[in-house]
């Protein structure tokens, strides 16, 4: 592969990518706040974005330290959350082209989330590293950026407008399930399911020692194993946002 | 200390999960219920985490119900997330200046 070729690659994944990028400033802030708000420091919100990437996990994750939770409900929570990138990975790696190396492929499976795998896949033919490296180098430079700016905004902001923003991660969350759940009734069926669970875990008495971190992971087990079951998807899918 | 115990351990699995399949596997996983599963389980985890916690994100019960019924009603209209997420905000401010 020539320099030229390598270079239009770069440059195709990070146009690719401005709109992963836009997401990701902005979810990236509602969690930079509700990190901020649940006593984490912003530097401690940074850095768990910056290993970490990804949104759901690092919530339950903040979650889980907040309220000190243990490591092995820490792991497990993250093993069941992020379980979908897996599958994406493995749907990935039929994907790249001959030209990755081992050191290539152990960078770009970092960057796996339900967006960029969306994206890389949606491209005909294979895909190159350097498309690749374009592909996630501003979303992860948007992803920190977005964190820096929710926690530093989270520290100086009034308490009523930094309450106000901490529900906006979860109006994220809401973008990508209700309009799901309105195509698919296996996929609607599966979000009351576990939302009828998790009131469940937290308002019956006798589920009062049930922690966060392994609330959603019950929740997650029975309601995707539900829909497995019940609504199986009959095409092969990246599942996510 | 504990903090970065914590966070090697989110970072350690998560990645692992992402490094592990595209450096092992070269074929496609074939049973349908476990690709049902996989698909399903973000919608699951959403599901779990927004419900209840969403009412309790705001730190006022009203503010957040008002914040959780533009947000829903934003996104079954399909709007993109960052407007769902500001009208989640905004309508859970106004309810906090009215209050």
């Amino acid at each position: 592969m020539s320099s030229n070729t390598a270079r239009a690659d770069l440059l195709n994944g990070l146009k690719d990518s401005v709109p992963i990028g836009l997401g990701y400033l902005s979810v990236s802030f509602g969690v930079g706040i509700l990190a901020v708000n649940s006593g984490l420091s912003v530097l401690t919100a940074v850095i768990i974005s910056m290993t970490n990437l990804t949104s759901a996990g690092q919530v339950a994750g903040i979650g889980v330290i907040a309220a000190g939770g243990g490591y092995f409900e820490m792991a497990l929570a993250q093993l069941i959350i992020n379980l979908r990138y897996a599958l994406m990975s493995l749907s990935l790696s039929q994907k790249l082209d001959g030209k990755f190396t081992v050191l290539s492929r152990l960078a770009v499976s970092f960057g796996i989330t339900d967006e960029i795998f969306a994206v890389a896949s949606g491209k005909s033919g294979e895909v190159s590293k350097h498309y690749m490296a374009g592909l996630i180098s501003l979303p992860f430079a948007a992803w920190t950026l977005g964190t820096l700016l929710g926690g530093c905004a989270g520290e100086i902001l009034p308490d009523r407008l930094k309450d106000a923003l901490g529900i906006a991660i979860y109006g994220m969350f809401i973008a990508i399930f209700v309009p799901a759940a309105r195509k698919a009734v296996g996929v609607l069926a599966v979000v009351l399911l576990s939302a009828a669970i998790s009131c469940a875990l937290r308002y019956i008495p006798v589920f009062s020692g049930v922690s966060q971190g392994f609330s959603i992971i019950i929740c997650a087990v029975i309601a995707a194993g539900f829909g497995a079951v019940c609504f199986p998807k009959a095409e092969e899918g990246g599942g996510g946002s | 200390m504990q903090t970065v115990i914590y966070i090697a351990i989110m970072a350690g699995v998560t990645y692992l999960i992402r490094m592990l399949p595209i450096m092992v596997f070269r074929r496609k996983i074939k049973s349908q219920v476990v690709q049902s599963f996989l698909y399903y389980v973000p919608y699951a985890v959403l599901g779990a985490m927004t419900i209840p916690a969403v009412f309790y994100s705001t730190g006022s019960m009203a503010a957040s119900a008002a914040g959780f019924a533009a947000a829903f009603a934003a996104a079954f209209f399909g709007r993109s997330l960052i407007t769902v997420a500001l009208a989640a905000s905004a309508a859970a401010y106004a309810v906090m200046l009215i209050f």
